[in-house]
């Protein structure tokens, strides 16, 4: 079970990414977890939100050049290999990661990987086979 | 010292008598020859024979860039194929380039212009000229290169590039003449200076710079960095290369080989011929040329004349340091580029908007020139290599197009203004 990732352009300028931030929050959309990947003259801010159609569609009002992806979200073992583990089963299938980051979850002693494949469903075939817990949107809205 | 004082000192009505002669010569001579100027000609209703001195060039049809590429490459030959010795062609290019072809005497009639040209700052045979000029299918190298040979003086070929190794050869060489782009003046001054060399020690006296646009402020930081005379000079591959124009000792106004290049200043608009003094486009017929001979080249220079006697000595007319131009042709390290190469680049990638601007910088004396390309929904990706990806698609186009390494920013949509003209398609912040 895949679930949505907002992607968004950002010139390396200053003050543009509390300016998305802003939009957000103004929207009463919650940011579950974000990584920023940048290069020297532009960024491409990654979002999981509470509800990623409607964050999808502020943003596009506002001129932002935002994207939808699939992504998966694993829940890891907060303790020594627990990531080992996935990457293990990536490895042995020959899954290939574009990107991923991380997040810690409040409620339980988890933590949280969003990964960012070519091929989601080969990956989430691949963990479940290997008892890993893929998490649902539903799940990630909820935390 | 001035080169030939016979034609560069002559006075004026026995130059006007030799213009005119030259001028009816040459278009009998293209009407017979070239079939490309009696077409031309026969549809402005004017032959041979109404052209009775130098006063009725103005019936003639003018030439413009785009015909350039309309004869390429060989369309304007004037003499059998077998008597061309040479070819050069224009540096910027989009789809054809301006052809040059020199028969044995133009490259005489080249030589004697380039000589005339270093003459203006004393050249010698006891001189050694760096001639920093890019050697190949560039005018520039080749240019200076017969005319210090015909001098006499010593030429050290060492073209374009390799900065360390230009310094290492100033100093030991111990050459007195510089001719180069200014910019690339500057940047050795810098490379220099980063190396500890003193430029007061080197034996370096003048220096000959065109190619490109510059300005009085830059030739102040020339001279204050480099201890030379810093010179302009001017010249275009349509009409044989450096050596059209050149400042002498007094740094007021280019002197032309009026003898062999006739200068007219126009109204871009009207076509109307301008008095001296009055700014618009400068206009050049080749006198003698054999090869490729030009009839009313519109430069797309803007520049004024004057007609006054030199304190020199020469009487050559004078065309002032070029204004700017009536086209938005942009040069950029010496390289000819128009905007509409780089639109033509960007559009042909799939995607891309004509949403482009042009910031053109000069950084540690070189120029720069960065392309702003908005992003959209459609190029975006989540995923950085694929947004490089897209960056280097787009440098390895415009570097296949212009010849020249751009710098490519992708930036958000809508913030590049809309059709307002082309001037925010570009934004040239150097100051010359």
């Amino acid at each position: 079970m895949t679930l949505k990732q907002i992607s968004v352009f950002l010139e390396n300028k200053k003050g543009r990414l509390a300016e998305v931030t802003k939009l957000i929050a103004s929207e009463k959309i919650n940011i579950r977890a974000l990584s920023l990947a940048d290069t020297t003259d532009f960024g491409v801010l990654r979002l999981i939100v509470n509800d990623p159609d409607r964050c999808f569609a502020v943003l596009k009002e506002h001129s932002f050049v935002a994207q939808q992806t699939d992504v998966i979200a694993v829940e890891v073992l907060d303790k020594p290999g627990g990531l080992q583990q996935i990457l293990d089963v990536f490895d042995e299938n020959n899954i290939n990661i574009e990107y991923m980051y991380a997040f810690v979850e409040k409620k339980t002693d988890n933590a949280i990987v969003i990964f960012r494949i070519d091929q989601p469903a080969r990956a989430i075939d691949a963990l479940e086979r290997n008892k890993i817990t893929v998490l649902s949107s539903e799940t990630i809205r909820k935390l | 010292m001035i080169w030939n004082p016979h034609y560069e000192s002559m006075e004026r009505e026995k130059l006007t008598k030799i213009q005119s002669d030259r001028l009816c010569e040459l278009v009998d001579r293209v009407y017979r020859k070239v079939p490309f100027y009696r077409k031309r000609m026969k549809e402005m209703g004017v032959s041979p024979a109404g052209i009775n001195g130098i006063a009725d060039i103005v019936k003639l049809p003018f030439l413009t860039k785009d015909d350039m590429r309309e004869v390429y490459p060989f369309k304007l030959l004037a003499v059998d194929p077998i008597d061309i010795v040479e070819v050069h062609t224009s540096s910027g290019t989009t789809g054809k380039p301006v052809v040059d072809a020199y028969t044995r005497q133009d490259i005489s009639i080249w030589s004697e212009a380039m000589a005339r040209t270093l003459a203006m700052c004393d050249t010698t045979r006891t001189d050694s000229v760096h001639n920093a000029y890019g050697y190949g299918l560039f005018t520039g190298g080749l240019g200076v290169h017969y005319g210090a040979r015909l001098i006499g003086a010593n030429v050290i070929p060492i073209s374009g590039g390799n900065t360390s190794r230009q310094l290492a050869i100033l100093q030991d060489f111990k050459s007195t003449i510089l001719t180069c782009t200014p910019s690339y003046s500057l940047y050795l001054a810098e490379a220099g200076r980063e190396q500890g060399i003193d430029f007061k020690k080197l034996s370096l006296r003048v220096g000959l710079f065109g190619a490109e646009p510059w300005s009085e402020g830059m030739r102040k930081e020339i001279e204050a960095k480099l201890y030379l005379k810093a010179l302009d000079i001017y010249g275009l591959t349509e009409i044989i290369g450096p050596g059209v124009a050149s400042e002498c000792e007094y740094q007021d106004g280019l002197h032309i080989c009026e003898d062999l290049f006739y200068p007219e200043i126009i109204d871009p608009k009207t076509g109307e011929v301008l008095p001296d003094g009055k700014e618009g486009e400068l206009v050049i017929t080749t006198l003698t040329k054999q090869g490729t001979p030009v009839l009313r080249y519109r430069t797309r220079d803007i520049t004024y004349l004057n007609h006054e006697t030199c304190r020199c000595g020469r009487t050559a007319v004078r065309m002032h340091r070029l204004l700017g131009r009536t086209d938005d042709m942009l040069i950029i390290r010496g390289v000819n580029v128009f905007p509409s190469q780089i639109e033509e680049v960007l559009l042909r990638i799939e995607g891309v908007e004509p949403h482009y601007q042009l910031i053109i910088d000069r950084q540690e004396q070189l120029d720069i020139l960065e392309v702003r390309v908005e992003m959209n929904e459609q190029l975006f990706s989540d995923e950085i290599k694929n947004l490089e990806r897209f960056e280097s698609e787009i440098s390895q186009g415009l570097y296949a197009a212009l010849g020249i390494h751009t710098r490519v920013k992708l930036v958000e949509p809508k913030t590049i203004p809309r059709s307002e003209g082309k001037a925010k398609r570009v934004i040239d912040k150097r100051q010359l």
